[in-house]
C-alpha cells in the first residue's frame, strides 16, 4: 500500500463514492474542467461526464440551493466550496433552508458541502477561516473536520451516505502535508466518534484538524520533559462525542483544549461548560485552552504565526496545567 | 372557453380559486377571533395566479409555493384541513406544528417543496431539483413563484441565472402584485416589465393578466411544455394586485384607494364567474353546487383542526435529524448505466464558440449600443455535432487557462492533439488566436 496524501485520500472517496452510486453528483466552481482550485475534484469529469460534474456560476447561494433540490429528489450532492470562506455567502441557504428542512417539515437533504478551510498557508483573512462554530451552532447540520488521511476519506464516505447535510471541512494546510497509507478497500470512518491519537495519564489536551498536529508535537516535547498528555481528535464538532471527552478528563483530571478557530465562541467554551456540568468534581486544575486569536486571520507570515496556535503555546499552557 | 380545457376542468378552476377565497376568508376570521397563532398572508385578487399556473402543471411535476399560493397547495391535493392546522399550529397539521402558514410540503406523493420565509432561497432549490429530474430521466417540470419584491434579492438572481446556464426545465412566475409590504414596485424594480428581466439570463419570459384564470393557465400551460421540451428555463410575469396589506395586521392606507377601486374592478373570481356564464359553461344550480360543496368542506376541515390538539411539548427535540425515518431512494426513469463510467466518460475540455470578442456582441438583437472596431466572427471550429453534444463540454477547443506546466492531463492533452494534427485553433490569454496545426503550443500556454 503505497501513501497517499489527505487531498488524495479525499479525490479517492468521492471516486468511490461516485463508482459506487449513481445518484452522487457534484458541483462547484472550477470542480471539472478544471479540476478544483486544490485539484480535489481533479479527473472526475472525465470519467463521470457533465451531467455529474456540474462546473458552476460563481453563486454559492445557487450552489448550495440546487443541491439541495437535487437532494429531495434523492440525489446525494456533494457541493464544494472553492474556499470555506466563502459559505459566508450561502449562510442563508445552508442554515434557513438546508438545515431547518427535516425538523420543519420532515425533508431530509442527503448533501454534503466541503471545501479547503483553516490557516497556515498565508491566505490572508478571506482565505484562511475556521467558520466551523457558525454551523456547529445550527441544529439541523452535521460538522466534520478530519486531521489524517485515512480519517479524510472514511469520514467524507460516511458524509455521502448520511441522510443530513454535512459540512466537511479540509483543512489545506493538511492538504499534501500529512500523508499515511490508506486503505484501497472500501471502509468507512463513524461521524460522532473521537479518536485517542495518544495514550497519556497527566492531562488531556482535546483538539481537531491541524490543531491536532501541533498538540501532538507539543506532547511529543512534553514527554521528553516527563508529562504523559492524551491528545484526543475530535473529528467531528457536531454531533460531538460527549463519552470520549469525559472518560479521557475523568482519567487524566486536567484538560487543555486547542483550535485554530477563534478563542470567543470557539467550541473549547462548550467542551468548558460540558466538563464543568458532567465531570468538575473530576477536575484538578482550571480547563486551559491555546486557540486563534479573536482577530480576523491576517496575511502578513509573522502576523499568522503569531495568531495561530503554536507547540510552543501548547507545551506552555499544558506545562502550567501539570503544575496542578 | 378555453380550447385547452374542458368544460370539468373550467368549472374546476373556479372550485379551486372560490376554495381559496373562501378558505382564506375563513382564516381572517380566526385570526380576528385569536385562533390563528401567527400572521394570515391573504391572497385575496390573486387566487388566479396561484390556481392558473399550478394547474398547468401534471401530478409528476414539483412545485413550491410562496406565502400568498395556498391556491397552489390545493390544486397539488392538500386539502383545508393541512391549511387550517398549518396556521393554528396543531399536532394534526403537516408539521405537527413546527412551522405554520404554507411552510410545508411533500416529498413522495405530491412534490411540493416547503418555501421558507426568506425571499428567493426557493428559485435555486427548484432550479436543482429541475436538473435532478432531468438527470434521473423523469420528464419533470418544476416551478416555483416570486413576487415583485422578492425578485431583488440576490438568490432571484444567483438561482435564475443557474437554472438558465444548465438549461433547466424551470418555470419561475414572477407574481407582480405591486406591492413589496408598503414599498411599491417602482422602488423597487427601475423596470415597467419585470419580465424584462429575462433577457439578462437569456432565457424566454411571457407577460400576462394575472385576474384573468383562462390567460394564466394557457400560458403557464405553454411555458410548462416548452420546459419539458428542454427550452427552460421560462419567466412568466402576472400582473395582478395585493388587495389587502402584507398581512392581517397591516391595513394598506399606503395604497392609493383609486388603486384598489381600479383592481376590485378586475376581480379574477368575479370575472371569471361571467366568462362561466357567457360561456355556457354553468348555471346558477351548478354554480349553487359548487359554492355549497366549498362551504360542507370547509366547515368539515375548519371543525377538524379547531378540535385538533396543539403538539404535545415531548416532540420539541425530535426530528432535527433523519436518523433513519427516511429510505433515500432516487426514482431511476433513465439506465443508470448512461450514467456510470464508461458511458459517463467525457473529455474535460471547454467549447468556446466565439472568442469573446466584440463579435460576441453581434447577436440579432444586441442588448446594448456596441461601439469600437467590430470583427468578422472567427470561423466555425467546431463541428456541428460537436456542438450538439451534451452541455458543451466534452470538445476539443480547450481553455488552458490556470493550468501550470506540472499539470500532467493538460500535456497529456496537448500531446494527443497533437498527435490529431487536425488544425485546431486554440485560444490564450491575451485574447489572440493562435493556429497549432501539428504541435500543441506548450511555450505559449497560459499562466496561473
Amino acid at each position: 500500500m503505497a501513501e497517499i496524501t489527505m487531498l488524495e485520500a479525499i479525490r479517492e472517496a468521492l471516486f468511490e463514492e461516485m463508482e459506487r452510486d449513481p445518484a452522487v453528483v457534484t458541483l462547484g466552481e472550477d470542480i471539472g474542467v478544471y479540476g478544483g482550485a486544490f485539484k480535489a475534484t481533479e479527473g472526475l469529469l472525465a470519467k463521470f461526464g457533465p451531467e455529474r460534474v456540474i462546473d458552476t456560476p460563481i453563486s454559492e447561494t445557487a450552489i448550495v440551493g440546487a443541491a439541495c433540490g437535487m437532494s429531495y429528489l434523492g440525489l446525494r450532492p456533494v457541493a464544494e466550496m472553492q474556499f470555506i470562506d466563502f459559505i459566508a455567502c450561502c449562510f442563508n441557504q445552508v442554515t434557513n433552508f438546508v438545515a431547518k428542512s427535516h425538523y420543519r417539515w420532515g425533508a431530509p437533504v442527503p448533501m454534503v458541502l466541503r471545501g479547503p478551510s483553516g490557516g497556515g498557508v498565508h491566505g490572508g483573512p478571506f482565505h484562511s477561516a475556521n467558520p466551523e462554530m457558525y454551523f456547529v451552532h445550527t441544529p439541523g447540520l452535521k460538522v466534520i473536520y478530519p486531521s489524517t488521511a485515512y480519517d479524510a476519506k472514511g469520514l467524507l464516505k460516511s458524509a455521502i451516505r448520511d441522510n443530513n447535510p454535512v459540512l466537511f471541512f479540509e483543512h489545506k494546510f493538511l492538504y499534501r502535508r500529512v500523508k499515511e497509507e490508506v486503505p484501497k478497500t472500501d471502509y468507512t470512518v463513524p461521524i460522532g466518534k473521537a479518536v485517542v491519537r495518544r495514550e497519556g495519564r497527566n492531562l488531556t489536551i482535546l483538539s481537531y484538524a491541524a490543531s491536532t498536529l501541533t498538540s501532538l508535537d507539543a506532547a511529543a516535547a512534553l514527554a521528553k520533559e516527563g508529562i504523559e498528555a492524551e491528545v484526543i481528535d475530535l473529528r467531528t464538532l457536531l454531533p460531538l462525542d460527549r463519552a470520549t471527552i469525559l472518560a479521557s478528563v475523568k482519567k487524566t483530571n486536567r484538560l487543555l483544549v486547542v483550535h485554530e478557530d477563534t478563542r470567543t465562541g470557539g467550541i473549547a467554551g462548550e467542551i468548558a461548560a460540558i466538563v464543568c456540568e458532567e465531570a468538575f468534581y473530576d477536575l484538578d486544575a482550571p480547563i486551559a485552552r491555546v486557540t486563534g486569536l479573536d482577530t480576523p486571520v491576517p496575511y502578513a507570515p509573522t502576523l499568522e504565526a503569531a495568531f495561530l496556535p503554536s507547540v510552543e503555546k501548547v507545551a506552555g499552557a499544558a506545562r502550567e496545567l501539570a503544575k496542578y | 372557453m378555453s380550447a385547452k380545457l374542458t368544460a370539468q376542468q373550467h368549472l374546476e378552476l373556479y372550485y379551486f380559486m372560490q376554495l381559496n377565497r373562501q378558505l382564506e376568508e375563513r382564516l381572517v376570521r380566526l385570526f380576528r377571533q385569536n385562533r390563528i397563532v401567527g400572521g394570515v398572508y391573504s391572497s385575496l385578487g390573486q387566487e388566479a395566479v396561484s390556481i392558473g399556473t399550478s394547474y398547468a402543471l401534471e401530478p409528476r411535476d414539483w412545485l413550491a409555493p410562496m406565502i400568498r399560493n395556498i391556491g397552489a397547495l390545493l390544486v397539488k391535493g392538500f386539502k383545508p384541513r393541512d391549511i387550517f392546522t398549518q396556521h393554528m399550529a396543531k399536532y394534526t397539521s403537516p408539521t405537527h406544528g413546527k412551522d405554520g402558514t404554507s411552510h410545508f410540503g411533500d416529498l413522495r406523493t405530491r412534490h411540493v417543496v416547503s418555501p421558507i420565509s426568506m425571499l428567493g432561497d426557493l428559485i435555486p432549490v427548484m432550479a436543482g431539483v429541475a436538473m435532478a429530474g432531468r438527470y434521473l430521466g423523469q420528464k419533470i417540470v418544476a416551478m416555483t413563484w416570486i413576487g415583485d419584491g422578492g425578485s431583488s434579492t440576490g438568490a432571484f438572481h444567483e438561482g435564475l441565472n443557474f437554472a438558465a446556464t444548465q438549461r433547466a426545465p424551470f418555470v419561475l412566475v414572477l407574481e407582480n402584485n405591486q406591492w413589496a409590504y408598503s414599498t411599491p414596485v417602482s422602488r423597487q424594480v427601475p423596470l415597467k416589465n419585470l419580465a424584462d428581466r429575462a433577457r439578462a439570463y437569456g432565457i424566454e419570459s411571457r407577460i400576462v393578466d394575472g385576474n384573468d384564470v383562462v390567460a394564466v393557465y394557457e400560458t403557464s400551460k405553454a411555458a410548462v411544455e416548452e420546459c419539458r421540451a428542454g427550452r427552460g428555463p421560462i419567466l412568466i410575469e402576472v400582473k395582478t394586485m395585493r388587495m389587502k396589506g402584507h398581512a392581517q395586521h397591516d391595513p394598506a392606507e399606503y395604497v392609493p384607494k383609486e388603486m384598489f377601486d381600479y383592481w376590485k374592478a378586475q376581480d379574477p373570481i368575479a370575472r371569471y364567474e361571467r366568462f362561466l356564464t357567457e360561456h355556457q359553461l354553468w348555471d346558477a344550480a351548478k354554480k349553487s353546487e359548487i359554492d355549497a360543496r366549498i362551504e360542507r368542506e370547509l366547515d368539515e376541515d375548519q371543525k377538524f383542526a379547531e378540535e385538533s390538539p396543539m403538539p404535545p411539548p415531548e416532540i420539541v427535540e425530535q426530528g432535527v435529524y433523519c436518523e433513519g425515518c427516511h429510505t433515500i431512494e432516487a426514482d431511476w426513469q433513465r439506465p443508470k448505466k448512461e450514467v456510470t463510467p464508461p458511458a459517463s466518460s467525457a473529455k474535460a475540455a471547454w467549447l468556446v464558440k466565439d472568442f469573446g470578442g466584440l463579435q460576441a456582441a453581434q447577436t440579432p438583437k444586441p442588448s446594448a449600443p456596441v461601439s469600437g472596431n467590430v470583427r468578422q466572427p472567427a470561423a466555425e471550429t467546431v463541428a456541428p455535432a460537436e456542438r450538439a453534444a451534451g452541455l458543451e463540454t466534452a470538445v476539443p477547443l480547450r481553455v488552458p487557462f490556470g493550468r501550470g506546466p506540472k499539470d500532467k492531463a493538460f500535456v497529456r492533452e496537448t500531446e494527443e492533439q497533437a498527435k490529431e494534427a487536425r488544425g485546431r485553433k486554440h485560444f490564450h490569454k491575451g485574447g489572440q488566436q493562435h493556429k497549432a496545426p501539428g504541435k500543441a503550443p506548450h511555450g505559449k500556454r497560459g499562466k496561473r
